[in-house]
């Protein structure tokens, strides 16, 4: 029996490859028109701040701040059932995309986590590609 | 107040009563039963109906639907933008009779989400086949603490406190014990020590997703039910007295960097449903709003203008929200909503059916003399994409 995993990114899906493929190099990529400045996240193929398709593809610093969180205590997933409690956390990148993950790397998260609390991407590996993870700074 | 516009009125409207069917039911034979019964409410027959409005929900069409129900309808809309689809519907539907494209309309809903032992707020989410999914779903994000993220930010900026939340869970309890349904739905889904709460009840209850506590998560039953709409011609001779809509707005909100989700997509449909109806919310007696979770209720409270943006918590402390203390505010979800009486998945259709209770004088935990409801679905997930129907009512 395999162990359970959690639930991986399609790498088919169009759209979102090239962010996936950013992974194999340890980037956070996100997209920003380059007729308007828009920052485009989650990415897609047209500008939704102008009439534009010229996105551009940039590399994130991977810092960040936590936007808001909860502490998953329940959950029926077979991956993350074993894995309770844990944190998922809105994250807004410097650069601007605000990004869904888990905050890591902490000992208590019922006092080692707080809206505004500065954190940094942290690789999870899966083959080539890789999840991106946060941790405090 | 201005000028109403009296277009369309609520006729019919039936619950369905069973919140566990056991298996031995399709959410298809609940629609069908449901609409029978508010057709027979308003005393109207199936070769009446020429609007058909459902969700469409696990992949019966619009054509479906009406083979199914043996209808010919020059009207079909399936809409399904989650929970508020039908408060969308509704507004759709007095659209449509309105401009003369229908005459009656019948809004449906079934579900056996608890017979298929539907795992809705804790399950995983699986990976979609939609690009956000694709970048969201390996955080392991459940449903419920895509909503606590709102209450947790709500604490963050404006001090909000567990207690207050709790204030909306007690409130919509006392509701429910009041009506005999929820009180059996409650015992068939083997609720624990079925009684009136209190602010310790639900803070001292299990965490399942931090800062939302057990008592503050809406149950998950099987049920459905079936509203019909119908022009002022028809109206003014069916069996009840009607039930006007007055006043309607729809609106969506979806993350986006620097996005506020302490407040949602009522603050824009809010305004123009009110603005229609020419009443404000201070005017209602009912606020029928979806309770998927007590920080729902909540935010929509603050975004409808019942109270400023931050608020909340303090207005809704005392018991403010109860059928019993009118003179306080609206009375809130007196069916006992989602966190007490019946929660199949998309509650939205409940809403507009007590609504049409209260305003009928029907209610078990009835206002006195109530006149003016708002029912406000929220569909989705208010944390991340999620729809906003406003729907204003108002009695004969």
């Amino acid at each position: 029996m395999t162990e359970p995993t959690r639930p991986l990114p399609n790498f088919e899906e169009s759209d979102t490859a090239p962010f996936w493929e950013g992974t194999m190099d340890r980037q956070l990529r996100f997209q920003r028109c380059n007729d308007c400045d828009t920052v485009i996240f989650h990415p897609r193929r047209h500008c939704v701040g102008c009439l534009g398709h010229d996105l551009i593809w940039h590399d994130a610093s991977g810092q960040g701040t936590v936007y808001s969180y909860s502490i998953v205590r329940q959950s029926y997933h077979p991956f993350f059932r074993q894995h309770l409690p844990y944190v998922v956390a809105w994250v807004d990148l410097d650069e601007g995309p605000r990004l869904l993950s888990n905050v890591v790397g902490i000992e208590d998260p019922s006092s080692d986590v707080h809206c505004g609390m500065a954190v940094r991407v942290e690789w999870e590996p899966h083959g080539d590609y890789a999840i991106p993870l946060f941790r405090p700074l | 107040m201005s000028v109403q516009q009296r277009d369309a009125a609520i006729v019919g409207i039936h619950e369905f009563p069973s919140r566990d069917v056991e298996g031995e039911l399709s959410p298809l034979h609940i629609k069908a039963q449901s609409a029978s019964k508010a057709l027979a409410d308003a005393g109207l027959t199936w070769s009446d109906v020429d609007g058909i409005y459902d969700a469409g929900e696990g992949g019966a069409s619009g054509l479906t639907i009406a083979e199914y129900f043996g209808l010919s309808p020059t009207v079909i809309d399936t809409t399904n933008v989650g929970g508020s689809s039908y408060q969308f519907h509704a507004a759709h539907a007095r659209r449509a009779i309105a401009a003369g494209k229908a005459h009656v309309a019948l809004l449906t809903y079934g579900s056996t989400a608890h017979s298929n032992v539907a795992r809705i707020g804790t399950g995983g989410r699986g990976m979609g086949g939609y690009p956000a999914d694709n970048l969201e779903s390996f955080a392991g994000l459940t449903l419920i603490a895509n909503y606590a993220m709102c209450a947790r930010r709500h604490m963050f900026e404006f001090g909000t406190t567990s207690e207050q939340l709790a204030e909306i869970s007690v409130a919509t309890r006392c509701h429910a014990m009041r009506n005999p349904e929820a009180v059996r739905a409650m015992e068939d889904l083997e609720f624990l020590d079925i009684r009136e709460t209190t602010v310790d009840d639900v803070v001292n209850s299990r965490m399942i997703a931090d800062p939302l506590h057990l008592l503050e998560c809406c149950m998950i039953s099987d049920g459905g039910g079936a509203v019909v709409i119908a022009a002022p011609d028809v109206a003014r001779d069916c069996r009840h007295k009607p039930v006007w809509i007055l006043g309607t707005g729809e609106a969506t909100k979806y993350p986006k960097g620097g996005a506020d989700i302490t407040s949602s997509a009522a603050v824009q449909s809010g305004p123009i449903g009110f603005g229609e109806a020419g009443v404000g919310p201070d005017e209602m007696d009912i606020a029928m709003i979806y309770d998927s979770f007590s920080i729902t209720v909540l935010t929509i409270l603050e975004d409808l203008g019942f109270c400023p943006k931050g608020e909340g918590g303090h207005w809704v402390e005392g018991g403010r929200l109860r059928f019993d203390q009118p003179s306080e505010g609206p009375a809130l979800n007196t069916d006992g909503g989602g966190l007490s009486s019946n929660h199949p998945g998309m509650r939205g259709i409940f809403l507009l059916i007590e609504a049409a209770r209260q305003l009928r004088g029907e209610s078990t935990a009835q206002v006195e003399g109530a006149k003016l409801a708002v029912a406000h679905g929220n569909g989705g997930m208010l944390g991340s994409r999620h729809s906003a129907g406003t729907v204003v009512l108002g009695g004969d």
